[in-house]
């Protein structure tokens, strides 16, 4: 088992390979390692409760992905109602994570 | 601080053109409060971000001099980063691709980045404990 | 340490650079002892095809003399041992023409991304 943290700046409304993404970060966990999908920036508005893309997100929560959102771009966007799964961090964790031993992580 | 831990940043995008600028250096400050060695390999027009030359400016739309509007730069910001590594006991490691600065003429920075290359990335990485390469589009 | 670079923006800044800052940056890389590979995805699989040309372009009086041959910079990763990887559906989707794409790349489908990037160490998106 390895450890991955995928890390996506880009939201689903305006980038067309953003469902790209989380389809490599389902494979990723489907092959049983340890991930985390942390959301920066624009990232954060389908992180919203309701939005029409959060189901992605939430979809990886229930498949076991730790699924972060970087409360700044939360609060910069005054997004107050997550979708189902998703957890507010700080970026603190990011380095965190990428501090552990064997973790790649891959930036979208 | 976690003692020994060292952490490599790749960041391409040039200041004042996305959202990613402001995220790189909030990592690269996290780390400085975590790791003993932060290496930021700026690439491309990253290395805009540590100019010399860079100016506050006044806004004529909110009405505000340069004074009142304290109009950030990112040469300040990172000076700020160096400043933070200082009191952390932190290594920040600031390096500049050379060719990318001489093409955009980015060569007279603030103290504290060196001049570089792919190799000195490189070297950088196979150190450290963690890499985040963050990508531009 | 096994390096993955995901390539998979395309004619960035290519011609005033002459390159493509990302190929070159892994032959670079390279050149330093990288054990590095590439994965060209979404547009960049067109880097694939030979025939490229950004020849003739001018301003004023000014030539670009070196245009990029993005191509080329491919084949010669792949002389110098780098393993050259595309994504096989993106390929499709793009209609690259089988028989004029550069010698010695791999392809890879989507589906076998996932298990492909255990392979490395480091797999970096740029």
């Amino acid at each position: 088992m390895a450890r991955f943290v995928f890390v996506e700046s880009r939201d689903p409304y305006e980038c067309a390979d953003c469902a790209r993404f989380l389809d490599l970060v389902a494979g990723v966990r489907r092959r049983s390692h340890e991930v985390t999908l942390f959301l920066v920036q624009n990232a954060v508005l389908a992180a919203r409760e309701g939005a029409s893309h959060a189901g992605g997100y939430s979809e990886l929560a229930r498949a076991g992905v730790a699924v972060v959102a970087d409360a700044f771009a939360l609060r910069e966007r005054a997004v107050d109602r997550l979708a189902s799964g998703i957890e507010p961090s700080g970026v603190d964790r990011l380095v965190s994570l990428a501090l552990t031993p064997q973790t790649r992580v891959i930036w979208h | 601080m976690t003692i020994g831990k060292s952490l490599t940043v790749a960041i391409m995008d040039p200041p004042y053109e996305s959202a990613t600028t402001a995220t790189a250096l909030r990592i690269i400050d996290a780390a400085l409060r975590q790791a003993q060695v932060v290496t930021v390999f700026a690439y491309e027009g990253a290395v805009s971000m540590t100019m010399k030359a860079q100016q506050p400016h006044a806004n004529p739309v909110k009405g505000t001099t340069v004074e009142q509007e304290e109009h950030p730069t990112t040469k300040d910001w990172i000076a700020g980063l160096f400043a933070l590594a200082r009191q952390t006991g932190a290594k920040l490691d600031w390096i500049n691709c050379g060719l990318c600065v001489d093409e955009r003429g980015a060569g007279e920075t603030i103290d504290g980045p060196r001049r570089g290359s792919p190799k000195d990335f490189f070297e950088a990485v196979k150190l450290s404990d963690g890499v985040i390469v963050i990508p531009t589009h | 340490m096994k390096i993955l670079s995901i390539v998979d923006t395309a004619y960035r800044a290519t011609l005033e650079e002459q390159d493509d800052t990302i190929l070159w940056l892994n032959h670079a890389l390279r050149n330093n002892g990288a054990e590095v590979s590439i994965l060209l995805s979404g547009n960049a699989v067109n880097y694939a095809v030979r025939g490229q040309d950004a020849a003739g372009l001018a301003f004023g009086d000014r030539r670009v003399a070196h245009p990029p041959r993005l191509d080329e910079d491919l084949a010669r990763l792949i002389a110098a041992k780098v393993a050259v990887f595309a994504v096989e559906e993106d390929i499709r989707e793009r209609a690259l023409p089988a028989d004029s794409l550069v010698a010695g790349i791999e392809k890879l489908s989507r589906a076998g991304i996932p298990e492909a990037i255990e392979r490395f160490d480091q797999v970096w998106r740029w």
